[in-house]
């Protein structure tokens, strides 16, 4: 009786373990539970272009600053004869190009790639100084505090205040004193943005200038968007100079905090940056493992991850076997059903995932019905049991081979798959069906080998069940819950189903 | 057709996985299963405990002494070519008489010698033998089965299985060739199964394929007027196979010889679950009774008697 609670313990435990890896990496590391789900990852490249003027060059682009719900997972200089350095300076970190004597039109990249992570939260988040001031005459600073004044008054707090002040100022009719301050001092949307960060600073509110870019695909050469943020209330509000208030902050990588210059040039002409986006769709399952490759986590350096490609492949496929393990048992244990060796149906599964079901099921018959012809033949010639065997297996090797030629030729271009059927299992099914033949007779080989075929057509399902191929592969651990399962029904001492069949008759007669 | 496990249950019958986890697993310790696995081992073993057996002809253990195997057999007579460790019957050649060149099978067919060679050679390879191990070939001599079975069995000899719990016989049924299972006891391969009640040796009920019949197919013999022999000898052989192997749970094939009386063919450390087809009976309510008792009775006799007492017709 002990030993009977302790498999229930031990089970138990199994599947806890095993349900309690999954539950972590799907909350914490972000696994998706199904491989449907994808995620995007964006390429952001900026291209710094100018003409050299045979001076020695020195480039000096501002870098993104780590940034909340954004994952950062890889940066990349590329730019063939430059030295290439990162430095910080004032706090931000730039990318440095150098070069001595450089003429002509010379372009640099610099690219990164960004994946979304509500998660994800930088470590240290920067404050932003910020001395800038406008000297201007009288005149300006009249009409700049009337619009203030104006802005201040239809406000109830800076957040509000910001978002009058825009729309102020992107009025197709503004007032005379916003179309002043625009005349003399703005001519870009950047110009707007500082203006409007100018005078938002003078009445003492908390903000920072951000250049910002759209996670757009296919954008090209655009400038980044100048944007606003606004503290107030303990949080930091995006503003667009155009539109207003920014909501949806996840559709935007910022790539510039605070105001220093986003591009430094020295003995260089016409410098510009201009950035271009790429969208790649990739599952969700790439997204996590990118982000928890980078962020180190330890149960991922032990993880199937860490192997090669090809051998990952490889385990992808081993990794279902106790899943064509699990139908064998429910099927005989729970319902009964009688195969012919006992996991030799989960090979044929396995050969069948390779080819596909029907074809596989049109060639298992095949091979076997043609060896068990020429069977027939070598039980004439009266051979000890391993060299018929062998016999066996060199001749399933050659109708394999045959079979692979003809039907290619008739262009089914499935049949070469049929190198992926177990040779020794075939040689082994064509021996033993032959001896049941001499045995019982034709009808059993029937019975036998359509059940075998049966339980690998249902281990097929279960393994190509793309939640069991996603699961076994990503979550490894599910196994451990197939395991506890298998445990539990290892003692399971009730009837069969096929025994509910069996003695009914002895039900009837009572 | 189809029953409920509560309807099953009620009946105290015996499901393969409770057999397999409460009673095989329980009781049959798996260091013991070489004893009744390798049917030579019993053979000794038997001889030593004073358990009568057919006849050991002789064994071949070496592809090498198959040449020899004409010096084996006795001339003209009937004999059995045997795997040790064969299982559900398989790879057993039967042969009634032969010439030394034409070996008769009991439906009139023959086989030549190198056929027969052959077959042994299979045997040596492995071919019927658990996990296709090496094996031995056994010759004995073939049973002369008791008149009293004439029309009940169809080319083969007929046996009588009786399951031994804990030392006690509990259940019995004979088991009849018929056309259908070519001679062969096996009752999955068509053979009838006639339950057989413990305290007198007369049949209670008969099915072939799981389901009830009277009448055997091949000769229309009434079968409920079969009546064992030698009945209380047959309980003893039985009943002794357990002091024998220590295995809690088995089955204990015995033939009828028309000469030398009951004999142990083979023992079975995993018996199927038929038996109770053919009684109309479950097994677990006598399994029960005896587990109340088991430490009560200490010889052979005693068990006997507790069986006898409580196991008859209808008593459960």
């Amino acid at each position: 009786m002990t030993s009977k609670y302790q498999i229930y313990i031990f089970s138990f435990l199994l599947i806890f373990i095993s349900v309690s890896i999954m539950t972590y990496k799907v909350k914490i590391l972000d696994f998706p539970l199904f491989s449907g789900e994808e995620k995007s990852v964006w390429s952001i490249e900026a291209k710094v272009k100018f003409t050299g003027t045979g001076e020695n060059a020195f480039v000096s682009l501002a870098l993104p600053d780590e940034q909340e719900g954004m994952f950062v997972y890889n940066q990349n200089a590329s730019s063939p004869n430059y030295g290439y350095t990162t430095a910080i300076s004032e706090g931000y970190e730039r990318g440095e190009w150098a070069k001595r004597k450089v003429s002509g039109t010379q372009t640099l990249y610099y690219s990164i790639d960004v994946v979304r992570d509500e998660e994800y939260v930088p470590e240290k988040v920067k404050e932003y100084k910020h001395t800038f001031s406008i000297e201007a005459s009288s005149i300006i600073l009249q009409a700049a505090a009337s619009i203030m004044h104006d802005a201040y008054e239809h406000s109830a707090d800076d957040i509000s205040m910001t978002s009058r002040l825009v729309s102020e100022f992107n009025k197709p009719k503004p007032s005379q004193a916003v179309e002043m301050l625009k005349r003399k001092y703005i001519h870009s949307r950047k110009d707007l943005r500082d203006v409007i960060a100018g005078l938002l600073e003078d009445k003492g509110v908390k903000l920072r200038r951000i250049g910002a870019i759209a996670l757009e695909d296919g954008q090209k050469n655009v400038l980044l968007k100048p944007m606003l943020e606004v503290h107030d209330h303990g949080k930091w509000q995006l503003f667009d100079i155009k539109s207003g208030k920014v909501d949806k902050e996840d559709e935007l990588f910022i790539w510039q905090r605070g105001a220093v210059s986003l591009l430094d040039a020295e003995g260089v002409r016409n410098s510009e940056v201009r950035f271009s986006v790429t969208e790649n769709v990739v599952s969700a399952r790439s997204a996590a493992l990118i982000k928890n490759n980078e962020e180190k986590v330890s149960l991922m350096d032990f993880s199937l991850f860490v192997l090669p490609n090809e051998s990952q492949n490889a385990f992808k496929r081993l990794l279902l076997i106790p899943i064509g393990a699990l139908v064998v048992v429910l099927l005989r244990v729970l319902i009964g059903l009688k195969t012919s060796g006992t996991f030799m149906s989960v090979l044929i599964a396995m050969a069948f995932m390779q080819t596909e079901l029907v074809p596989g099921l049109v060639m298992f018959i095949l091979v076997v019905s043609l060896g068990l012809i020429v069977r027939s033949y070598l039980s004439y010639l009266n051979l000890l049991l391993v060299a018929r065997i062998s016999a066996v297996l060199i001749i399933v090797v050659g109708i394999m081979a045959v079979v692979a030629v003809f039907a290619y030729k008739l262009g089914f271009k499935d049949a070469i798959s049929i190198t992926f059927f177990p040779m020794i299992i075939l040689a082994w099914t064509i021996e033993r069906m032959s001896i049941v033949w001499e045995e019982d007779g034709a009808k059993e080989v029937f019975i036998q080998g359509g059940g075998s075929l049966g339980v690998a057509v249902i281990a097929y399902f279960a393994m190509i069940n793309p939640i069991m191929q996603f699961w076994t592969f990503n979550f490894p651990e599910f196994l451990l819950a197939v395991l506890g399962l298998i445990i539990l029904i290892g003692r399971y001492s009730g009837y069969r189903l096929s025994e509910l069949y069996r003695f009914a008759s002895m039900v009837k007669r009572k | 057709m189809i029953a409920l496990p509560s309807e099953l249950k009620s009946l105290g019958i015996l499901g393969m996985n409770a057999r397999n986890i409460d009673y095989i697993g329980r009781y049959n310790d798996r260091t013991l299963y070489p004893l009744v696995d390798d049917k030579l081992k019993t053979k000794k073993l038997a001889t030593e405990y004073g358990l009568k057996t057919p006849a050991l002809l002789g064994s071949i253990e070496f592809q090498g002494q198959i040449k020899k195997f004409n010096s084996m057999v006795p001339s003209g007579k009937g004999f059995v070519i045997k795997p040790a460790q064969g299982s559900g019957g398989k790879g057993i050649l039967v042969v009634t008489h032969h010439d030394g060149e034409n070996f008769f099978k009991p439906n009139g067919e023959s086989y030549t010698l190198n056929e027969v060679k052959r077959h042994a050679s299979n045997i040596l390879s492995g071919l019927y033998s658990l996990g296709g191990k090496d094996d031995v070939a056994i010759i004995e001599r073939l049973i002369e089965f008791d008149d009293v079975f004439d029309g009940f069995s169809f080319e083969g000899v007929p046996d009588v299985r009786v399951i031994v719990y804990r030392g006690y016989p509990v259940m019995a049924m004979m088991r009849l060739s018929t056309s259908m299972s070519d001679g062969k006891a096996n009752l999955h391969q068509g053979a009838v199964g006639v339950g057989i009640d413990i305290v007198t040796g007369k049949a209670i009920s008969a099915v072939q394929y799981d389901r009830p019949i009277t009448l055997h197919p091949d000769t229309d013999k009434e079968l409920m007027s079969l009546e064992v022999p030698h009945w209380n000898e047959i309980l003893h052989l039985a009943s002794g196979s357990y002091d024998m192997t220590d295995l809690g749970y088995l089955g204990a094939d015995i033939v009828l010889d028309k000469k030398e009386g009951p004999m142990m063919l083979e023992l079975n450390a995993r018996p199927g679950l038929a038996i109770q087809i053919a009684n109309a009976q479950g097994l677990l309510e006598r399994f029960k009774k005896i587990d109340e008792v088991a430490h009560e009775h200490q010889n052979l006799d005693e068990r006997i008697a507790f069986s006898l007492a409580h196991f008859g017709g209808d008593n459960v």
